[in-house]
């Protein structure tokens, strides 16, 4: 029993940082642009974030270090690919490639110049990110422990995606900007600023997935810099976008499941003798699945919106 | 007429529009002109860290050819990053997304390594040969796939490419940790190394798979430009209707050029291990097939082009690792200058498709 | 000429100019609309009616000239200035998001957008009541049918209460009862002081509709004219700007004989609809079989399933017995007969956009030389030989056919497909978006082939065209023939009659007033 809920609290905790990253990447494809840039972004916030948490020792200004400096860098996507209207593969593609070769350079520069040859966050840091404690609620039993035992940024996400949830089905913006992706010219010429919107859009998720890199750092490598931090988390939350269908809320699901492949290895009996890679495999593998479920049913509200990938312009015919 | 009247101020101040085609020339000079403000935004980047910019490039060019074996190990990173740029090219022609020259070459890799693996017995003459063919036929089905599911169902083959590329990348730590491992090296889990006779030999002292590189370079300029094959991926390019209506069979395109695509990656794959690694590794691809994407847009899917820019590629990786052991610099300043370079290019070539004009009061644009 | 001072003026445009490049799309057009009129904008393609329109409605900002709406002059940047001032812009390609339901694309962009879906549904369907529309508000917009769309297309408009409504060409993907329909909504909205723009280049419906008509030509506002003191003849003259001797040359068939015999065919369009149900006739050669139908009856199926583009699902295509459904092109060749195709989408089907002359002529002769390797030369000689034959205007021979002007890219089309001396010639809407004289050149190249012996199809839209250029006319409504009639023995009453499905009785009979 209490490894099962072990595994629940491990494998929830495991999704987070897949959550911020997909929750990031839907608010980008929402307004109708693909990027394949998550792995760089989530790096760009990670290191943003360890390192200002580093000099001020406030874990809040280096969350919100992390925010900008994803946001920064979806700037430069939007800049490059609303109002230069670069192809979005490519530029997805060399900003992943830049932001992860930014944060290493970075965080290896800080390393030759730091006293004793490591980089640590502050004991004050650390200390905040540790899971959270409700007097009284934490420890009820089992539920305690299921509901109450995690740190800040799980509870962050999950909220961050109800609020998305909320944003796009309810509310007027929300709607405004699911026309976007599904048809600009129309949502243009329904009076809606089409590029502000993107722009808008595009760094809020990316801020988001900033926080999701994070906690690659703060949680994964427990505070302690290390080259390539992100680990190809970011391609698992591209992954994640399909399989939870474009739908935020979906994608708390979709984390704990893909969460739970993380984490299932260390929960297996070694008699069983499933190679690690196979795990690691799974969520590209059914996300796979997905995809050609969802392109043979063709379900058109859970595709893809249908603008992604394609660059608006007011005067094309 | 009647008057022009002076209007109130509330209009956009910049308008953007297209332009008629930019001549050629001009083209190309903006394009050099982007490339040397990346250089400079680059050197400024230095300049923050406290290096001078003139001094890290000047390092990082000759460092890739301080040496014989410098220049050795330049050549060397040119190879697969040539062949999977190749590679993309043949798809991106034909407007298929192929985000997965990674997970191909891996493919390629691991069709070649079975047979280097296992029997490396075999004569070198007749191993050889079969490898290739093996990272052909590897990394040509896992390029089959994805266009299997695109001409069927539509399945978007850019999400589809992309995650095939992990699949092949875990596939290949499954074969290092169980079937492949190697059993005579205890604790951590590896491949064997090939025999002798799985290894591709050197020539001027780089492995030899840099004339099949060169083969390959002129064997796809000649097939994209010259050949029946090549008119249809343009055409089914620019248009899938004029393709039917031209009575090509697109599906047939699709597939075939995707198996050509996916085998050109393969035969990195195969280059790669029989020549560089001399064994299957999980680095085996290394995120050259995501820098060969980059590098094909750069070189605006010309061949050409392509071999010049990934000459600078590899000048630059090679260089960038003799930086950091002079001036302390990570080695990742070549993906940052590599990104850089790239953002500048995207920028310019709106530039060149589009026209920014200023509106004065009164409504008339100027230029 | 020169707006009359009057309070009623809704809308006035004042020497608009707008250049696109060095091409001056708009050259000082001048535009009044009353409230309570219908205003016709009458062109030829490429005259400037759309670009106009989209400067009133935001999309394009004019180079110069001012714009008044109720007498003030004002400033239109974007859509959203536009419907402030109460113009409302109805889009020959809708813009609609097709996932949305209707009200959903209703209310977007408004300040209502979901705020009690209840009382927004109410007010579409009292909008709907007044103006008399039907639509579901909650149906979405990929279940509709083109009509239904445009009913959500002019509901948006109305429900943000624009005063000026500019239409552009409404009735293209209309049947004749959906356009009346239609017209009947314009009505409404001019009886209830709205001011309406409408587009089109159909004449009829020019005169049935509008109160006034402003013709444009070559981007220049030319004259505007009360409808009812026009005609067919005043108006074509106006829009061409010279006389213009409506009448086309019809050489006399010459030995008319059976090359291909359609029986009992049927084709389904891609989306499974039936597109052409159960359709028998034959095609002679040497002679020019129009066909005639409202926009979608099943022409371009029809085309396309002829020469093999799309399968089909029942039936045969017999040449001397034998049918040549499913054979592969290479196969019907070897027969003896050679189809050439010329489709309704020049730049989309019939040609590369992006590849010069030269590559363009290749697209038909690439597969015919041996080997793996194309040969340019003779494609080289080709694409010299056309522009010398046809007078092709072209910077060179490799420049993309894109930047050609459409009466040069149609020529283009045209003569790759008669160099391949074809003895069946398909053409679809071979004259759409040419100016009067590329279309007599077209005319000129279609009776040449005839006398050559070829069998040639021509799908029209234009009525009067069909009945002088071509020698049968085989009349096509939801997919099937409603009559096949000899030209000169029927009249276009008639033919309007058959459009909309009704049989002619004893057509055999039928006495031709032309």
């Amino acid at each position: 029993m209490s490894m099962i809920i072990k595994f629940i609290v491990a494998s929830i905790a495991s999704g987070t940082p897949i959550l911020f990253g997909t929750l990031g990447e839907i608010c980008h494809e929402k307004v109708g642009h693909l990027n394949l840039g998550v792995e760089g972004i989530m790096s760009i916030g990670a290191v943003a974030g360890f390192m200002v948490g580093y000099r001020t020792d406030s874990f809040v200004l280096a969350l919100i270090a992390a925010f900008i400096g994803g946001a920064l860098a979806s700037l430069l996507y939007a800049l490059l690919t609303v109002t230069f209207m670069a192809n979005q593969n490519v530029t997805g593609l060399t900003l992943t490639i830049f932001g992860v070769g930014l944060a290493n350079f970075i965080g290896y520069y800080a390393l030759q110049h730091s006293e004793n040859g490591t980089l640590k966050l502050p004991e004050n840091i650390t200390a905040q990110m540790r899971n959270v404690s409700i007097p009284g609620l934490s420890n009820i039993p089992v539920l305690g422990e299921l509901l109450f035992s995690y740190t800040p940024f799980v509870y962050i996400g999950i909220i961050t995606a109800l609020l998305l949830g909320y944003y796009y089905k309810r509310t007027k913006t929300g709607l405004n900007v699911r026309a976007i992706g599904e048809n600009p010219a129309a949502a243009d010429a329904a009076g809606i600023k089409v590029t502000k919107c993107k722009y808008l859009n595009i760094c809020l998720g990316g801020g988001i997935c900033g926080i999701g890199g994070a906690y690659t750092i703060m949680i994964i490598n427990k505070g302690v810099w290390i080259s390539d931090c992100v680990g190809g988390l970011g391609w698992i939350a591209v992954a994640l976008v399909i399989f939870a269908t474009w739908s935020p809320v979906k994608a708390i699901l979709g984390s704990f499941v893909f969460g739970a492949l993380r984490q299932i290895r260390y929960y297996m009996p070694n008699s069983i003798g499933i190679s690690t890679a196979i795990y690691d495999m799974l969520p590209y593998a059914i996300t796979l699945l997905v995809l050609v479920v969802t392109s043979v049913r063709m379900v058109r509200e859970k595709s893809q919106p249908a603008a992604c990938g394609t660059n608006y312009f007011r005067e094309d015919r | 007429m009647e008057n022009v009247k002076q209007k109130s101020s509330r209009e956009a101040l910049l308008h953007i529009i297209k332009r008629q085609e930019m001549g050629k020339r001009q083209a190309t000079a903006l394009r050099f002109g982007a490339l040397l403000l990346a250089l400079i935004a680059g050197g400024v980047f230095i300049l923050c860290m406290g290096h001078s910019p003139f001094g890290v490039y000047r390092t990082m060019v000759s460092g890739a050819f301080r040496s014989k074996m410098a220049v050795q190990a330049t050549v060397r990173n040119m190879i697969p990053l040539l062949l999977t740029s190749l590679s993309v090219t043949l798809a991106f022609k034909m407007r298929f997304w192929n985000i997965g020259a990674e997970g191909q070459m891996i493919m390629g890799a691991v069709f070649a390594s079975y047979f280097g693996l296992f029997h490396s017995d075999w004569p070198h003459a007749v191993l050889i040969p079969v490898m290739l063919l093996a990272g052909i036929v590897g990394g040509g089905l896992f390029g089959l796939i994805p266009a299997l599911f695109k001409t069927k169902f539509g399945t978007n083959e850019t999400l589809f490419t992309l995650m095939l590329n992990y699949i092949a990348l875990y596939l290949v730590v499954y074969l290092e940790d169980r079937p492949w491992r190697d059993p005579s090296s205890p604790g951590y889990a590896k491949f064997a190394i090939f025999g002798n006779n799985a290894k591709l030999s050197k020539v001027f002292g780089v492995q030899s798979g840099w004339i099949i590189a060169l083969v390959m370079l002129v064997a796809v300029a000649v097939y994209m430009k010259y050949t029946k094959h090549g008119y249809e991926i343009s055409v089914v390019g620019e248009s899938e209707a004029t393709a039917r209506y031209a009575g090509m069979n697109v599906k047939k395109i699709v597939l075939r050029t995707m198996f050509l695509s996916g085998a050109v990656s393969g035969i990195a794959g195969m280059v790669q291990a029989s020549g560089t690694t001399g064994t299957l590794s999980q680095g085996i691809a290394n995120g050259v097939g995501f820098t060969a994407i980059i590098v094909a847009w750069l070189g605006r899917l010309n061949p050409v082009s392509i071999f010049i820019i990934t000459f600078l590629f590899a000048v630059m990786e090679k260089g960038s690792s003799v930086v950091r052991s002079t001036f302390n610099l990570s080695e990742a300043f070549a993906s940052v200058l590599q990104g850089i370079i790239l953002f500048f290019v995207l920028g310019c070539e709106f530039f060149i498709r589009y026209r920014i004009v200023a509106r004065k009061r009164g409504g008339k644009t100027e230029q | 000429m020169t707006a009359q001072k009057e309070n009623n003026v809704a809308i006035e445009c004042r020497g608009i100019t707008k250049r696109f490049g060095s091409v001056v799309a708009n050259d000082k057009i001048n535009l009044t609309v009353r409230k309570g009129e219908i205003l016709a904008l009458l062109g030829e393609n490429g005259s400037g009616k759309t670009t106009l329109m989209n400067m009133l409605s935001g999309i394009y900002h004019p180079d110069e000239g001012s714009i008044l709406v109720d007498g003030r002059e004002v400033t239109i940047n974007s859509p959203t200035d536009a419907t402030k001032l109460g113009i409302g812009m109805i889009h020959q390609h809708f813009k609609l998001v097709e996932v949305f339901s209707a009200m959903e694309n209703i209310v977007l962009g408004t300040r209502e957008t979901l705020q009690k879906p209840k009382e927004m549904k109410a007010r579409i369907e009292e909008l709907s009541a007044r103006f008399g529309l039907e639509i579901d508000p909650q149906e979405k917009i990929y279940n509709m049918s083109v009509s239904e769309k445009q009913t959500v297309e002019i509901l948006k408009v109305l429900y943000r209460g624009a005063k000026i409504l500019i239409l552009d060409e409404p009735t293209a993907v209309l049947t004749p009862q959906e356009t009346e329909k239609l017209f009947e909504i314009l009505r409404r909205m001019k009886s209830e002081g709205n001011a309406v723009i409408i587009i089109t280049h159909k004449l009829n419906e020019v005169l049935s509709i509008s109160d006034r008509v402003t013709i444009l030509r070559k981007g220049r506002s030319i004259e505007t004219v009360v409808t009812s003191e026009s005609d067919v003849h005043s108006l074509t003259e106006l829009m061409v700007g010279r006389p213009v001797e409506l009448s086309i040359d019809r050489p006399p068939v010459e030995n008319r004989s059976e090359i291909l015999k359609v029986v009992n065919l049927s084709i389904r369009k891609p989306d499974g609809a039936l597109a052409l149900n159960d359709v028998s006739f034959t095609i002679n050669r040497g002679e020019i079989l129009g066909i005639a139908g409202v926009a979608g009856s099943g022409q371009k199926e029809l085309c396309e399933g002829l020469v093999g583009l799309l399968s089909v699902e029942k039936g045969a295509i017999l040449y001397d017995k034998e049918n040549i459904v499913g054979k592969t092109p290479a196969e019907i060749i070897d027969l003896g007969i050679s189809m050439s195709f010329i489709p309704e989408d020049r730049l989309g089907m019939g040609l590369v956009a992006g590849m010069g002359m030269v590559e363009n002529m290749l697209l038909k002769s690439y597969r015919s030389k041996k080997g793996p390797f194309v040969k340019t030369q003779p494609a080289r000689e080709q694409a010299q030989r056309l522009i010398k034959r046809l007078e092709i205007v072209t910077p060179g021979v490799d420049t993309p056919v894109r930047m050609m002007s459409g009466g040069n890219v149609q020529k283009v089309l045209l003569g790759r497909e008669i160099e391949s001396s074809p003895n069946v010639l398909i053409t679809a809407y071979p004259v759409r978006g040419l100016d009067i004289n590329s279309s007599y050149t077209v005319y000129e190249l279609l009776n040449e082939q005839k006398k050559k012996n070829v069998a040639v199809i021509y799908v029209g839209e234009d009525l009067d065209v069909l009945l002088e250029l071509c020698d049968r006319i085989m009349v096509l409504c939801h997919g099937k023939i409603t009559g096949i009639v000899d030209a000169d023995k029927v009249t276009k009453d008639e033919i309007g009659l058959m459009m909309t499905g009704e049989q002619l009785q004893s057509e055999s009979e039928t006495e031709g007033e032309n």
